[in-house]
């Protein structure tokens, strides 16, 4: 089925560069951008992308995935507070998810996220890693 | 002048011995290892495929290129297992990195020699002056099929670099190629793993191409084996290339920096493009490297670079190819191994 | 604005009904009403349902529920909050009873959710959370919760032994519902040892998924004292929306929406939570419940964990909390809930709830939740004869 496919290519900024918006007014970061600004109620915005740094605010460990997410199990997902001062939503791999912790630092990294079925679209984004210099 | 301005790769963190492979199938370790100079490859992630990897090594290209992405004229992605049959590798990757949407794409299969391939031709059309800046991508998370010698080395991995002709870092010096129609490695469309011609792939395959490649190239700078500091040849384990230098007359300190593959595997269209960038990664400005791809099919490319005095400079910009190489590896066994690459059957 | 009283109640019983369809579920809870309230004919029907279009290929519930309760050409509401759905379902019929517009409101809340497999429910549920930001991660309920978890234990130190207790009271209330789902009890060792679902949370700590429906019907005070029996008064309402995703809100420990309205309400009654006798709240899991305590100022932030090892929460407990057994126990049809908890509140405040009955139960409170706390809508309602 194709019909999901609008959505997906919408939803590629911020997926792909994490294409953040900035309040010209009040500099609030809104993930993803907004027409209006919840903190001063301004309507422009400047485009930014964000780091994809930060340090893991809380996180929980999936073991009854949802479906299409059944070969990750068990997997991390996680809050995690950029640099820029921001919280965003995201998987953690490439670790033990056993092993976080509150505070761990982070960085992000393009992978695949899902696929509609077999013979469906690939759909991509963000996911986080551990910050390892790798 | 032209040459790379930039190179990135990446290297999943998951890692499979020969001997968890061995012990499934009941074959003899310890003569693997011997027999190809190989302990362990790397594995990809369910969640990453060439077009993950060919981003992260991408985006390392352009941290050490320090360039807008806008400033990118053409992505060429050359793999062997890029995931839509139709539907370009390139784009995903122009997208991921802001490149689009004045950018030329095109996505490349020469079995292990497509990444080559974009290097080869991007290089030359930076030379012509139609882009300003092009990147050629080599990535793979080719398959072995399960029980097969190929299972032991089919890796995962990716190597992209930047061509420009301003801030370069390794010029270039020239570049050769060897190509004839010979069937010694293939896929079908359709089919999940490939076929080979057993140790057709050897002298008539690997060697002819390499070696006539290599010396066509030599012939043609005027130049010999002792004038180079560093050559990396295709590795598709860790005896071929060895022999290859041995015949070619080149030494062991020649060729070790960018040797690769007896921990790493074979990563296909990455393999001597990550080469290149694990030597880049050592090399002194002022320095000369021969690089020779090998593609299935069959051909090589041949390239000669020299490195200035600029590439020290930019190296630590973006991790180096033996720190994912050689740290933070994550063991799994061949249960893991099998369910990550999708060769366990499951219900629809 | 007119006051409004609650004159009739009634609800199905809840679990796994596979012989009943949405229809039924919806029109039996609704007689069962109507037969209480000795009324048969109402001026409007408001139904609360998450999802009848995921769970049921079937939207339009409005029409649906006032066909077939024989209530053709009456005009009819669905409401759509998430697991808010029954709460706001109240109150829009609240609504149209203190605007005068209706004389006899009916609010019906309704979900029938194991007629799709695990999966679906899931995807369903999930539609709740933010698509985009949140679901499209893997993120499910239990996971969005449980990271509220982890940050709770993180900044007060709640213990797992806590995070457990809520369940351990709610199934001991349980097991005297006859409606409820899980009508027995549960041990803290049985709680802490189920089956892992979303790190800290198990099994035990969670919500089941069920099918059910409650009723309750709304006149204006009147018509209730004409009654001459005991009947409830709704006496203040209070609802409040927050960021639908998790990670923008201001405190991943406190749910101010659940704040903000239950404030409201009390702003509205003209009392203070001192004043509550006990509560009906939205403890979709365990977790919920301490955070709900907190919220509401049962206690103070970070105290709701060795509150509830205190017994404070327990039926005989200084402030009873889910004397039906809550939606652990009860069960979570999610639009149901919100009407479930009007109905459990009132047959409180009747002196109806045999052995669950609070002594002393004058004023109760309702708190009914949306999502990972992205609505909430609290009812506080007086007991008059």
């Amino acid at each position: 089925m194709n019909m999901h496919v609008p959505r997906h290519w919408r939803e590629i900024p911020k997926r792909y560069r994490m294409e953040a918006g900035k309040c010209k007014k009040c500099g609030s970061i809104q993930f993803p951008a907004r027409l209006i600004c919840p903190d001063c109620s301004a309507r422009e915005f400047e485009t930014i992308r964000l780091s994809g740094k930060g340090k893991l605010t809380t996180y929980t460990v999936i073991r009854v995935a949802p479906s299409g997410f059944g070969d990750l199990t068990p997997y991390a997902v996680a809050i995690v507070k950029l640099d820029e001062g921001i919280q965003v939503m995201g998987q953690v791999c490439d670790c033990d998810p056993e092993t976080l912790k509150i505070g761990d630092p982070v960085a992000t990294q393009f992978r695949r996220m899902n696929e509609e079925g077999k013979t469906g679209m690939l759909i991509y984004g963000f996911k986080f890693v551990p910050d390892l210099g790798l | 002048m032209v040459g790379i301005v930039g190179y990135g790769t990446h290297i999943p963190r998951y890692r499979i011995k020969v001997e968890e492979i061995a012990k499934v199938w009941g074959a003899d370790a310890p003569a693997f290892k011997k027999g190809l100079n190989l302990n362990e490859k790397s594995v990809p992630a369910p969640d990453e495929d060439c077009v993950t990897l060919s981003v992260s090594a991408a985006r390392n290209a352009v941290l050490r290129a320090n360039i807008d992405p806008q400033e990118i004229g053409a992505i060429y992605v050359g793999s062997e297992s890029h995931p839509y049959a139709v539907k370009p590798t390139g784009t995903i990757v122009a997208e991921a990195l802001g490149a689009c949407p004045y950018v030329h794409t095109a996505d490349l299969e020469f079995a292990c020699k497509a990444g080559t391939e974009g290097m080869f031709i991007g290089l030359h059309l930076v030379k012509s002056g139609v882009v300003s800046y092009a990147m050629g991508i080599g990535a793979d998370t080719s398959q072995g099929a399960p029980g097969d010698a190929l299972e032991y080395s089919a890796a995962a991995g990716a190597a992209a670099f930047l061509m420009g002709s301003e801030n370069i870092i390794a010029e270039l010096v020239d570049t050769h190629c060897y190509m004839t129609d010979t069937p010694d490695f293939w896929r079908r469309e359709h089919a999940h793993y490939p076929e080979h011609g057993g140790r057709f792939t050897g002298k008539p395959a690997y060697e002819k191409h390499i070696d006539g490649a290599t010396n066509a190239m030599l012939d043609k700078a005027k130049m010999k084996p002792e004038d180079f500091d560093y050559v990396i040849f295709h590795q598709p384990n860790g005896k071929f290339p060895a022999n290859a230098a041995k015949r070619l007359g080149f030494k062991e300190p020649q060729y070790k920096h960018g040797l690769l593959c007896p921990t790493l595997g074979n990563t296909y269209s990455g393999s001597s493009p990550m080469g290149l960038a694990a030597t880049l990664d050592e090399a002194e400005p002022g320095q000369l490297i021969l690089l020779v791809s090998y593609g299935s099919g069959s051909g090589s490319d041949a390239f000669i670079f020299r490195t200035t005095k600029l590439l020290p400079d930019v190296r630590d910009l973006a991790p180096r190819a033996r720190k994912q190489l050689d740290e933070h590896k994550m063991y799994i066994e061949y249960g893991t191994y099998a369910k990550f690459r999708r060769k366990i059957l499951k219900p629809e | 604005m007119k006051e409004v009283a609650i004159i009739g109640i009634g609800m199905t019983k809840w679990g796994e009904l596979w012989e009943k369809s949405i229809r039924d579920l919806t029109t039996e809870a609704a007689l069962k009403c109507l037969d209480d309230a000795g009324v048969d004919k109402v001026d409007t029907i408001t139904v609360g349902a998450m999802s009848g279009g995921l769970f049921n290929g079937q939207e339009h519930l409005a029409s649906i529920a006032a066909d077939y309760l024989g209530q053709r050409f009456v005009p009819a509401t669905r409401v759509e909050s998430a697991c808010a759905s029954g709460g706001l379902a109240v109150k829009t019929a609240y609504m149209e009873v203190a605007s005068g517009l209706a004389q006899y409101a009916l609010a019906i809340g309704v979900e029938k959710m194991t007629d799709v497999d695990g999966g679906e429910a899931t995807f369903a549920l999930a539609t709740a959370a933010d698509q985009d930001y949140e679901a499209f991660h893997g993120i499910t309920f239990p996971g969005l919760y449980a990271m509220m978890a982890y940050a709770h234990m993180e900044k007060y130190g709640t213990t797992l032994e806590q995070l457990a207790q809520p369940a351990v009271k709610n199934h001991t209330n349980g097991s005297m519902n006859p409606n409820a789902q899980f009508p027995f009890k549960v041990t803290l060792e049985q709680v802490m040892n189920s089956t892992k679902v979303a790190d800290p949370l198990r099994l035990l700590h969670c919500s089941p998924i069920t099918d059910g429906a409650a009723a309750v019907l709304l006149a204006p005070v009147e018509v209730a004292k004409k009654m001459n029996k005991p009947y409830a008064v709704i006496i203040g309402i209070g609802h409040a929306t927050d960021s639908i995703a998790l990670c923008q809100r201001k405190d991943l420990c406190k749910l101010d929406a659940v704040e903000q309205a239950a404030q409201r309400a009390l702003k509205m009654a003209g009392k203070t939570i001192k004043d509550i006798d006990f509560a009906e709240v939205h403890d979709c899991f365990t977790i919920a419940e301490i955070m709900v305590m907190e919220a509401l100022g049962v206690v103070e932030p970070g105290q709701g964990g060795p509150a509830c090892m205190d017994g404070l929460t327990a039926l005989d407990g200084k402030f009873p909390i889910n004397p039906s057994g809550g939606l652990k126990s009860k069960g979570h049809p999610v639009g149901a809930t919100g009407v479930a908890q009007i109905y459990e509140t009132v047959s409180q405040l009747r002196g109806e709830a045999g052995d669950r009955q609070v002594k002393n139960a004058g004023i109760g409170m309702t708190q009914n939740m949306g999502g990972s706390g992205a609505s909430s809508i609290t009812h506080i309602l007086e007991a008059r004869s």
